[in-house]
């Protein structure tokens, strides 16, 4: 057993865990933190994405021994008091239908627009190629990132 | 657009709801949604009941083998294991997976142990299931669980299956043929008689992994609650599922839960029962704790049904002018290796489908079906009508280059006339309306069809390497699964109701009760909308209650884009049941005659003296206290309404491709997709976009990415989302829709079914694009999915029978 210390979603914890313990394992059965799903083994999903220090990581494909020291943000801890821009669009956009790839969609979203606040189509298809939905046909998706982009923007003018 | 009241419904009535401001009709952003992007959420996977125990299965790494041996004894002494069973162990015990579905009297219909008795036959078939106290040490003990095999020969071919001295999927049955049926209707010979040309192909559409995104799961609890026994899982049938469970595992309904709670996606791999849900009950029960499954994505490739996967043999025809005469359809349909609850049916919900919207005199549908040593095969979304469409779609742009006529034109001459409504086809099906000509006339529009034909000449004259292709898909399908009587005609061992319980609640809100079972269709909205103009409520006032059969017992649940079709008359019709008792207490209330009562945005008001109301919420209270009801008159409000539809739908569209194909690499690119649908009046404008989107990204990968591949000794060697393509982002094209409107007369509120049309309309729309940007290249047909490898061999193919009749010409 390894002793890991993590920040998730604000609130600091301090486990002792097997070292094979996968990341998203530790979040959802050792934490409880069941707002992060699983849809794969082999890390093409992206359903189970989560910010670690900032970035957006599958947290199937890394262990929980490795988060050790890092700040997680899950799709639970995302809301910082309101909605984070990004989940009001994908509600004003229908960016989602069954939800079971949303968190990662979003979290991958968040990154994205991190990175490059003000992408084009193909930009966003492109940033968001690691992460599948099988029910929206990703067109509403591409939709709410570009809504999500426009609202950052306004309420980085409201903040100057 | 077609006029909304163009064809009202039989009784001459359109019913949208007594209100001002109706709510049907508006993109009302979802009620779900909050839940789901906060990660809120009730997947089954996220259920963590206090000493529950992992199940792992061990599943045969063989496509058929003898098992000579099953040792439990190492795991069982494993750390954390509590118990660990294999179909010795569990007897009598062991469930059986039933078909509700034998098709014809001689069906072959095999046995289908929930583990494996003495062979394996398919990769992923159960052999055993160990249960620890932990996921990871379960896993563990499974790795140590000793089995022995004697392979046999694999049969993955479904024609060479069906010769003579293949060997056997199921040994005792001496065949691995199902069925066989067929269903002549007119007379084929004389349509070849009479025909100038009759065109001949061999299609192939190909087996399909659904998919869904959320993988399944279980958690079986005994304990109390609505019964001894409560089943949570990833189901889209939580109804059946618990008359299918009672029936097999020996737990008595009336002691037995089911719970859909939230569910990510089914696309029909969820309209089923699974041998996992079968053996948690059982093992639950056994054990007397709860059990947890939770499958992962390498068992869901091969221990979740499959779909499609049909040889289609084809004849079409007719007369040197384009008027079609007749079609011929024998196909070859593979079921697996064993039946899944509807797994013989899904081939014939074709039968009515492949003349599409076409009128011809004579029509034969025969279909064999055969045993495979590979994943049982069942709905996957559209379930035969897809290839039903695929087949009469691809096989009218065949016509059309043999005849040398546009394939628009084709249709154009040969289709169900917006007057020639209702129309009876050669299959037997009404149609009840139907506007093809409006819904073509947009979508040519929004294409620019001439433009785009212009420039595909011009390529074609010019050599451009990139050639141009336009495929077309004018088709229909039919929703509202479906009229009890007709499932009886069909051998079907159910019917195809549903329920709806509206409850007004003492304050004025609103409980609504439906048997449908959502899962990404947005059911809590639209049934919301729905209720609220009925009933003159606020659509927030209204919460819908679903997919528990301990809070909604009575249901058929969710599938074939039934739930609207269906489920939506139940609704309209409980809401007036609601409303006839509401206003006798108005009557009441207001002392006054129950008809010179008008109800109009939730209030009954006496007609010429509106200032005298009773609100629904105030009638409501009053139903509550009874301190003041009409003599004899039961205390509360309430309304339920259980719906047998009296006839299916018949969603249209017309869906256009434009394909650019490299025909240096093989590669297909699509240029442009426009899509436009009728499918009748819609709740909720927005949750209709997003099916038809979801549902072109599934049949357009049909077309271009995705298939199932088993290898000769029979390993499904796309077993991993890395060898599945399931396409991302940067491959689907923006889609262009729009809608017709051309209400349906089956239904109240004139709608139809929207979850399949997507996925039904759009894979021979993208093929017909392939094939026509490279027909002038000698190519007849591409293989799906049609990547650059296959379309790079269909020209190689083409160009090299090319040569070889020049050779002989020489």
């Amino acid at each position: 057993m390894s002793r890991i210390d993590v920040n998730v979603d604000g609130i600091g914890r301090s486990d002792e865990v097997e070292p094979r313990l996968l990341l998203v394992h530790y979040l959802r059965e050792k934490l409880g933190l069941v707002g992060t799903p699983i849809g794969c083994d082999t890390s093409n999903c992206g359903a189970c994405t989560v910010l670690l220090d900032g970035r957006s990581v599958k947290s199937c494909s890394i262990l929980a021994v490795q988060a050790d020291g890092a700040e997680i943000t899950t799709i639970q801890g995302l809301a910082n008091g309101s909605w984070h821009p990004v989940q009001t669009a994908f509600k004003e956009c229908h960016g989602l239908q069954c939800g079971y790839c949303t968190p990662g969609m979003v979290l991958s979203a968040v990154d994205l627009l991190t990175e490059n606040p003000d992408p084009t189509d193909a930009e966003i298809r492109e940033g968001l190629e690691g992460n599948l939905c099988r029910c929206t046909g990703y067109q509403n998706i591409v939709k709410s990132v570009h809504h999500a982009a426009g609202l950052m923007h306004e309420s980085a003018e409201v903040a100057k | 657009m077609t006029d909304i009241q163009e064809r009202p419904a039989a009784d001459g009535s359109v019913t949208t709801g007594v209100v001002t401001n109706p709510a049907i009709g508006q993109s009302v952003r979802r009620k779900e949604d909050a839940r789901l992007l906060t990660g809120t959420t009730n997947w089954t996977d996220n259920i963590q009941l206090p000493g529950a125990l992992h199940m792992v299965f061990v599943r045969s790494p063989h496509a058929h083998a003898r098992i000579t041996r099953v040792d439990l004894t190492a795991a069982r002494s494993m750390p954390g294991v509590v118990a660990a069973y294999s179909a010795a162990d569990l007897g009598e015990a062991n469930p059986k997976i039933i078909c509700v579905w034998p098709v014809t009297d001689d069906i072959v219909m095999p046995e289908f142990p929930a583990l494996a008795t003495d062979e394996v036959r398919h990769v992923g078939d159960c052999v055993a299931v160990v249960l620890a106290t932990d996921r990871y040490l379960a896993a563990d003990a499974a790795e140590a669980v000793e089995v022995d095999y004697e392979t046999l020969p694999a049969v993955i071919d479904m024609e060479a299956a069906l010769a003579d001295g293949a060997p056997l999927v199921h040994a005792d049955k001496g065949t691995n043929k199902c069925y066989s049926m067929s269903y002549p209707c007119g007379d084929w010979d004389k349509a070849v008689a009479e025909a100038d040309v009759v065109v001949k192909r061999r299609f192939v559409n190909q087996r399909l992994i659904p998919s869904a995104m959320e993988p399944r799961a279980v958690v079986a609890a005994p304990m109390g609650g609505f019964g001894d026994m409560t089943l949570w899982t990833s189901t889209q049938i939580p109804h059946v599922l618990r008359v299918l469970l009672s029936l097999t595992t020996g737990v008595p309904e009336h002691k037995l839960r089911v719970v859909a709670p939230d569910v990510g996606g089914g696309f029909g791999a969820k309209l089923q029962m699974y041998r996992e849900e079968q053996l948690s009950v059982v093992i639950a029960g056994k054990l007397g704790r709860p059990v947890k499954w939770t499958e992962t994505r390498t068992e869901n490739m091969v221990a979740t049904h499959h779909g499609r996967d049909q040889i289609q043999y084809l004849q079409i025809a007719a007369k040197s002018d384009g008027t079609l005469l007749g079609l011929k359809v024998d196909l070859i349909a593979n079921m697996g290796a064993y039946l899944q609850i509807i797994t013989p049916g899904i081939p014939l919900l074709g039968q009515f489908m492949f003349n599409g919207i076409y009128k011809m005199d004579a029509y034969h549908f025969g279909c064999t079906s055969v045993f495979t040593t590979t994943t049982p095969t069942d709905a996957y979304r559209g379930a035969g009508r897809p290839e039903a469409t695929f087949g009469i779609e691809r096989m009218m742009d065949e016509l059309a280059a043999e005849l040398s006529i546009d394939p628009m034109e084709l249709r154009k001459k040969n289709w169900i006339r917006h007057e020639d409504f209702p129309f009876t086809t050669i299959a037997g099906m009404t149609y009840d309306t139907g506007n093809y000509e409006a819904a073509t006339a947009r979508a040519m529009e929004l294409f620019d069809y001439d433009g785009l034909r212009a420039e595909q000449r011009r390529r074609r004259e010019s050599g451009d390497p990139v050639q141009l292709g336009i495929g077309i898909s004018t088709f229909t399908e039919m929703c509202g699964l479906a009229p009890s009587r007709v499932l009886r005609d069909l051998k079907y061992a159910a019917g195809g109701w549903e329920h709806c319980t509206i409850r007004m609640l003492p304050t004025g809100t609103v409980e609504l009760v439906t048997g449908t079972s959502p899962h990404g269709q947005g059911h809590a909205t639209a049934w919301s909308q729905i209720a609220a103009d009925q009933l003159g409520v606020g659509v927030d006032d209204v919460t819908v209650i679903f997919s528990d059969t301990g809070m909604a017992p009575y249901g058929m649940d969710t599938y074939g884009s039934r739930s609207l079709a269906v489920g939506g008359q139940a609704i309209v019709k409980a809401a007036d049941a609601v409303l006839a008792k509401a206003r006798q207490i108005a009557a009441h209330l207001l002392e006054a005659s129950a008809d010179d009562l008008e109800f109009l945005d939730g209030s009954f008001r006496v007609k010429g003296d509106p200032e005298q109301a009773k609100t629904i919420q105030a009638v409501a209270w009053e139903a509550f206290t009874a301190h003041n009801l009409p003599d004899g008159m039961d205390p509360t409000l309430f309304g339920a309404s259980t719906v047998d539809p009296d006839g299916f739908s018949f969603p249209h569209g017309t869906h256009l491709c434009a394909m650019e194909v490299d025909t240096e690499t093989g590669k297909a690119t699509i240029r442009k997709y426009v899509a436009v649908d009728d499918v009748g009046v819609q709740v909720n404008p927005m949750i209709v976009e997003g099916q038809i989107h979801g549902g072109l990204a599934q049949g357009i990968a049909q077309a271009l990415w995705e298939g199932a591949h088993y290898d000769e000794d029979g390993n499904l060697t796309t077993a991993s989302l890395a060898d599945y393509l399931l396409p991302t982002a940067m491959d689907v094209p923006e889609y262009v829709t729009d809608r017709t409107i051309t209400p349906s007369t089956t239904h109240p509120l004139g709608t139809k079914g929207v979850g399949e049309a997507g996925t039904i309309a759009s894979t021979p729309a993208v093929v017909n694009a392939v094939v026509d940007a490279i027909r002038h290249l000698g190519v007849q047909d591409v293989l799906m999915p049609c990547t650059p490898q296959t379309v790079w061999r269909a020209l190689q193919a083409a160009s090299s029978a090319a040569a070889s009749n020049q050779g002989g010409a020489a």
